[in-house]
């Protein structure tokens, strides 16, 4: 086998110490920038892009991409201990690993992160190295028309966070459709509710949202009702890592997460964050305790869009290294990292720096192993924070999401923002609106809004060519299957019940 | 036995050492001490590759002592002129990175600040722009695709970075070269040159266009085929006929120059343009430009100035006839 010499090749170049030391620099800073909000992968190697001028490339790539790997392990481990989501796809993360972090299991929702992320991490890989140029002949057939029925399919998944309420759910999914259209507008280069702040016309972060919204919301609460009731947080509950049972509920997640964000995030318009809320839909449809979803906190709910988003990060790589094509922030950094080396990023990549694609790709393999290593210790260090006495660990989230969100872009607008929106998440909290759907509406509705103009313009206005191309057709027709399906399904299975219980009547 | 006048003195040759240090100036009688550069843009992109790379040349050509970057993104810059322009204001050893964009983003944003504002210093590179098509297109030569523009405009979907950014501008002034009124054409708006590239490359819209940088290897890998190109002369080692030698009178060019905040002496901005020219004809320069495959159009003072004036008002035109600007 060729691709397996070739490996073999690059394994030869990523362990020698030299590289073995920069994957290790590069996997702590990732996993320390990931774990601080706002500060992300693609900022931090855009300010680490002069060692080029001094450096090898391949070991400024070994760097690069273990930072990259690094984010999305460290990324979590806020998420689960604070309800402070590093990166925008680690926000579903937040919504079942804060529940087990507070009812005592935070050890294993970090666990399950880290392990599902080598899990996923490792098959991403995998998926680079073997299956690369059959992933990215398909990503491309993807245009505006089926990206819009993805995003459709992918609007299926608000039902599973819609919470108690239909009518609040929506309220909150259109209140993120709202924050998602503020700003500078991409098909008409016009601004929309920026109410004349410049700030305002590159649109509002979604980290800034999040983090407003479940940290500095929950803060408010908490201290609203410090004197009222009892919001007591268990700090460990039984033993520290995974239990028999939690490893039985965490792999098939595991697997089904890898399976998704794999080929979603080598979509070029894919991202890590679709695939996440898909995962997080379908384990919650599966699990055989949906009871535990928002309540205690499902494990399900964390192996499954902790794995999705690894694997997504791995997609990520594969139109980059076969076709020179940026799809993420990040890509677009390391591309341009590649030009300050004087190699030009394209189709050729491959077959003229083979020992620089190699070296990188054995590289991740070795992250993978790295940050496993690094993390797993880590999950009894993580989980004193919550021994942290209530107000001041309160206190210190405020503190970090403030330092956080300022890191992003050094914009006072965006502090103001963090706490409007902390003050519009404590009034959703306190009447009982669900705060997932607003990041679920402001992730998909411009994204979704995007492509349906684009496709609509290429077409010239037909808008039947959502049904008539077959691979749009198909995701339209699965959306229709996942949000009607389970209510006929439900209907079906209480009509068997009944009919079975009536001749027992009779 | 340490003395009063052995302290004294060790404190002396730290305080030395550390004016040495804070300011190596001192060592060479014209360098200037520190440069600032304003980056309008996020870590990473063009501006800031550039604003980097002069501090790495302004830095090994000893020009400067050090230069420090300081990065204000969003919305083309429309974000950071303000702040340059009034917070900036009189800063003599200041510079900010900015280019077409920039100018496009102002007058698509209604900004209230122009571009006219800032003391013009130099125009440093330049990247044009490629018109392409996927490999199997039934478009051979840029006449073809000029044809079937004529014949249909709303056929023919281009695809493009950000809507009143440089590549929608090009198409149309191509438009408006050829007849065809700039509102009717199909053009189709992608955030960045990755989502673009993977529309075109999977036959999804008609052609596509952007810098040459940004598709240059997908051409040498025959996935696209250049049509035209919009340098105003045929380019060394690529093989690409001009918009115009296509009997398209177009040319364009996305540079990127540097600019002074408003309020500084004659005297200083004489000495920042010297030390751009400086910086512009080291060796070390030119290798970086070589690398990263920027065309030098080095332009400075009043030219320049000229230059920017006549670019606000050409992007303001077609910007109006594309109906993103009043």
């Amino acid at each position: 086998m060729e691709t397996l010499s070739q490996l073999a090749n690059g394994f030869a170049i990523a362990l020698t110490p030299a590289h073995l030391l920069w994957c290790l620099v590069g996997t702590t800073l990732g996993t320390a920038i990931g774990v601080l909000p706002g500060l992300g992968p693609a900022l931090t190697i855009a300010l680490l892009l002069p060692i080029t001028f001094k450096v090898e490339p391949t070991a400024a790539f070994i760097l690069f991409a273990g930072i990259y790997y690094g984010a999305m392990y460290g990324g979590s481990t806020t998420s689960i201990l604070l309800n402070t989501p590093g990166e925008s796809a680690t926000i579903v993360t937040a919504l079942e690993g804060n529940r087990m972090a507070r009812s005592g299991r935070a050890g294993a929702a970090l666990a399950t992160s880290a392990i599902g992320s080598f899990v996923a991490g490792t098959i991403g890989t995998i998926g680079i190295t073997f299956l690369a140029p059959v992933v990215v002949s398909f990503a491309l057939k993807f245009g505006p028309a089926e990206y819009f029925s993805l995003m459709v399919m992918a609007f299926a998944t608000v039902s599973a966070v819609l919470g108690s309420s239909a009518v609040r759910g929506l309220t909150s999914l259109f209140f993120g459709f709202y924050l998602g259209m503020i700003g500078v507008d991409l098909q008409t280069g016009q601004a929309r509710f920026t109410l004349g702040i410049p700030e305002l016309l590159d649109g509002v972060n979604v980290i800034v949202v999040a983090v407003g919204l479940f940290a500095v919301g929950e803060t408010l609460y908490v201290a609203a009702r410090r004197h009222a009731g009892k919001d007591e947080i268990v700090p460990l509950r039984g033993s520290l890592y995974m239990t028999r049972e939690e490893w039985s509920r965490s792999w098939k997640p595991w697997l089904r997460g890898a399976a998704l964000g794999f080929p979603i995030g080598a979509l070029p318009a894919g991202g890590a964050e679709i695939p996440t809320f898909l995962s997080y839909w379908i384990e919650k449809r599966l699990s055989k305790k949906p009871e535990e979803f928002g309540t205690v906190g499902a494990i399900e709910g964390v192996a499954g869009p902790e794995a999705a988003n690894n694997a997504s990060a791995a997609g990520v790589l594969v139109p980059m290294l076969t076709l020179g094509l940026p799809t993420s922030a990040t890509a677009a950094i390391m591309l341009s990292a590649f030009q300050s080396y004087g190699i030009n990023p394209g189709p050729l990549l491959l077959q003229n720096q083979p020992a620089l694609v190699w070296g990188l790709i054995a590289s991740l393999y070795i992250a993978n192993i790295m940050l496993l290593v690094l993390n797993l210790p880590m999950v009894g260090i993580w989980v004193r924070v919550l021994k942290i006495p209530a107000p001041l660990l309160y206190a210190g989230i405020l503190v970090f999401a403030t330092i956080g969100t300022y890191g992003i872009s050094n914009s006072p607008v965006d502090l103001i923002l963090l706490y409007l929106l902390g003050a519009v998440g404590f009034l959703m909290r306190r009447f009982d609106f669900p705060t997932a759907p607003v990041i679920i509406g402001m992730i998909l509705g411009p994204l979704a809004e995007q492509n349906f103009r684009q496709a609509m313009t290429i077409s010239d206005g037909d808008w039947t060519v959502f049904f008539r191309q077959p691979l749009s057709a198909t995701l339209l027709a699965l959306a229709v299957v996942g949000l009607v399906g389970p209510r006929l399904y439900a209907l079906y299975a209480a009509r068997r019940l009944r009919d079975a219980a009536q001749p027992g009547e009779a | 036995m340490l003395t009063k006048r052995d302290l004294l003195k060790a404190s002396v040759a730290l305080g030395g050492l550390s004016l040495l240090l804070g300011r190596p100036e001192r060592a060479a009688a014209q360098m200037v001490d520190q440069l600032q550069i304003f980056v309008p843009a996020a870590p990473g992109g063009g501006w800031d590759q550039t604003a980097r790379t002069m501090e790495q040349v302004l830095k090994a050509e000893k020009l400067i002592g050090s230069a420090q970057i300081t990065n204000v993104p969003g919305a083309g810059g429309a974000v950071g002129l303000p702040q340059f322009i009034n917070q900036w204001r009189g800063r003599p050893n200041a510079l900010m990175v900015g280019g077409l964009v920039m100018v496009g983003a102002l007058i698509a944003n209604k900004s209230p600040v122009k571009i006219t504002q800032t003391v013009p210093i130099a125009r440093l590179t330049g990247e044009f722009e490629v018109l392409v098509v996927p490999a199997d297109s039934p478009l051979k030569t840029a006449k073809d695709f000029a044809a079937a523009l004529k014949t249909d405009p709303k056929k023919v979907s281009v695809a493009g970075g950000s809507a009143g950014g440089t590549d929608h501008i090009l198409l149309g002034m191509i438009g408006k070269a050829l007849g065809v009124a700039p509102r009717d054409l199909t053009y189709v708006a992608y955030a960045g040159g990755g989502p673009a590239l993977a529309a075109i490359l999977g036959g999804h819209v008609t052609a596509g266009i952007s810098g040459f940088g940004e598709f240059g290897e997908q051409i040498k890998a025959g996935k696209l085929r250049a049509l035209a190109i919009s340098a105003g002369e045929r380019q060394p080692d690529i093989d690409v006929p001009t918009l115009k030698e296509e009997g398209i009178d177009v040319e364009l060019f996305n540079w990127r120059g540097v600019f002074a905040p408003p309020g500084i002496s004659a005297a200083q901005r004489e000495s920042l343009i010297a030390l751009i020219e400086k910086m512009a004809n080291s060796n070390a320069w030119k290798e970086e430009l070589r690398k990263r495959d920027w065309t030098p159009i080095l332009l400075t003072g009043d030219a320049y100035a000229k230059f920017i004036e006549n670019e606000n008002e050409r992007v303001t035109s077609v910007l109006k006839d594309l109906g993103l600007a009043s």
